[in-house]
């Protein structure tokens, strides 16, 4: 099994789901309102959405913000925390590689 | 003139902080990265998420809102959101400037701004520590608070089947977030033997005694892990992760006190998410840049007992003093904040706080005798482990470049290896690699940044907007 969002007819907070969408490398996603692009992309079973140096996937390891391993272009800028950013509806976001530059 | 007190960091640190300096009369400049307060301890749910019962995740929900309430709907307090402190800039004998970035994370175009307070407080907090070991970089494998951000902060569950790793009192809260959220735990593994556990935990009862609120998580907390039939166990840690592009598996195996493995007791658990945290690192960029002298090694700020910094007009409180968890962090906040507001030292409220900040240090003693971490945990490692993520460099290439003939010291290390010149600056890896060289390089304070966020070009080449000093005498 992947990540997921917890149901909201199942939550306890008593939330309220606005539906959001983005893309994803052209690829359109439903979200909430609310969540992070991380969240987005978690709660939709995505676990790695870049890659390091050498080529290997990462996705969320701290997130909280302080280990930019998962950083994502956001309608053209590039180096957004998708932890840290919160979904827009509409949002074009795209992947990143760092591959291939460790031979510097 | 009414002083004014900036304080950097809105969770339980900061914004007692914040009341402790309204309380003494100052005017307060409240800042946070996040868009709303709390901090990781309170990390609240997002606004449009419209939740009709928030608190249903926190312990201590009905404090902290009449904190928040009182301190955001104060008159003289200003609350800053989604404002970043990228630079402290010292200038005469005042307290430092404060650099602020405001508007969305790692957006273009903030805004910047410049504050020039009469008096700071910084309480930015910790992140989790985490030691690395082989397959720590595959996806799927998270701080444990990671997967407690996702789930109070967003309501996203890490994983279906997931195994929580590594020591400190933590491990627990993370549990129980994970089972609140659906997951099925299969174990949470305490890496630090039971004997040093116990110990930590019941020397001095007369002083734990104080602190009832804990026994009483604690042992709601093993009734939770009882009641799902979660195994807790002792001396035994996750010393590697194993999949395909995803962690699919941990490697477990029981661990002698100094952390060394025992061997033949590995075992393999099918997992889709491992959580994993070695305590935390606290955020010294800020203390660092102003010029506070740091104690423990330089693991934590210098304080007085007034909270007060070597830095005229700098105050610390929370978890950057040493990590003792959100009830010490707020008596530390609250006496920062009214010793930084102009709150005589001698006055009740200051020595009432002072007490309990003690108390709260003595708990900060007990965790790390509790939950030590052994020297022998290198061992987990192999040439090929990743030590830094953002650069993929090697254990192996650490270790040839440290003894390289040539000359090695720990800026040559990082050089010829980039270990810790990635995005996050050696955020997560700085600690372990410090670690890993010591007594091979020279140390190097891991936590000097002179730029404490990221701050793109174009930011750094507009002018501030506003010039605070006018906007302050105009008030």
């Amino acid at each position: 099994m992947s990540p997921r969002l917890v149901r909201a007819d199942r939550d306890a907070t008593g939330r309220r789901d606005v539906p959001l969408h983005i893309t994803v490398d052209g690829v359109p996603l439903t979200g909430i309102a609310g969540q992070t692009i991380a969240g987005v992309l978690m709660a939709a079973g995505r676990t790695a959405w870049r890659e390091s140096p050498s080529g290997t996937p990462r996705g969320v390891f701290c997130g909280i913000g302080a280990c930019f391993d998962c950083l994502v272009t956001v309608n053209g800028v590039r180096d957004v925390r998708a932890c840290r950013r919160r979904a827009r509806d509409g949002d074009a976001v795209a992947t990143q590689s760092r591959a291939g530059r460790e031979a510097r | 003139m009414t002083r004014h007190v900036a304080v950097v960091g809105a969770g339980p640190a900061g914004l007692a902080a914040a009341a402790g300096a309204l309380r003494a009369g100052a005017r307060v400049t409240l800042l946070d990265a996040a868009e709303n307060p709390g901090g990781q301890y309170h990390r609240m749910l997002p606004d449009a998420y419209a939740a009709a019962d928030p608190g249903r995740l926190h312990h201590g929900w009905r404090g902290f809102v009449r904190l928040r309430d009182h301190v955001l709907g104060h008159a003289r307090c200003d609350w800053w959101p989604e404002s970043t402190v990228w630079s402290l800039e010292r200038e005469g004998e005042g307290a430092p400037h404060v650099h602020v970035l405001r508007g969305e994370a790692d957006a273009m175009g903030r805004e910047r701004r410049v504050l020039r307070p009469d008096a700071l407080v910084l309480a930015p907090g910790a992140h989790d520590r985490v030691l690395p070991f082989p397959g720590w970089e595959l996806p799927g494998v998270h701080s444990a608070g990671a997967a407690q951000a996702l789930a109070k902060g967003e309501r996203v569950a890490v994983g279906g089947h997931v195994l929580i790793a590594g020591t400190g009192p933590f491990l627990l809260p993370v549990a129980a977030s994970l089972l609140e959220a659906g997951s099925a735990v299969r174990a949470v593994l305490e890496a630090g033997p039971a004997a040093t556990v116990a110990r930590g935990w019941t020397r001095r009862p007369r002083e734990l005694a104080s602190e009832t609120g804990k026994a009483a998580e604690l042992a709601g907390y093993a009734a939770l892990l009882a009641r799902h039939r979660v195994p807790y166990r002792t001396g035994r840690a996750v010393i590697e992760a194993r999949g395909d592009g995803r962690v699919e598996e941990a490697v477990t195996a029981r661990l002698r006190p100094d952390w060394s493995v025992v061997p033949g007791t590995e075992k393999t658990v099918t997992v889709d998410a491992l959580c994993v945290t070695h305590g935390f690192s606290p955020q010294l960029e800020l203390p660092v840049a102003a010029g506070c002298r740091l104690r423990n090694g330089g693991g934590s700020v210098e304080v007085d007992g007034d909270q007060r910094t070597t830095v005229a007009g700098v105050y610390a409180a929370g978890e950057i003093t040493g990590i003792a968890g959100a009830q010490a962090a707020r008596t530390e906040g609250l006496l920062a904040g009214w010793a930084a507001g102009g709150g005589a030292s001698d006055s009740p409220v200051a020595a009432a706080a002072r007490r309990r900040r003690d108390r709260g240090r003595a708990f900060a003693a007990r965790l790390a005798a509790a939950h030590p971490v052994g020297a022998a945990w290198r061992g987990w490692l192999r040439p090929g482990t990743v030590v830094c993520r953002c650069e993929d460099a090697r254990y192996g290439d650490l270790l040839d470049a440290a003894r390289d003939p040539a000359g090695a010291s720990a800026r040559a290390v990082k050089l010829g290896t980039r270990a810790g010149l990635g995005p996050c600056q050696a955020r997560v890896c700085g600690p372990a690699v410090t670690e890993l060289l010591s007594g091979l390089v020279d140390a190097a304070n891991p936590h000097h940044r002179p730029i404490a966020q990221p701050i793109r070009l174009g930011e750094l080449a507009n002018p501030p907007t506003g010039t605070t000093d006018q906007e302050e005498s105009a008030r």
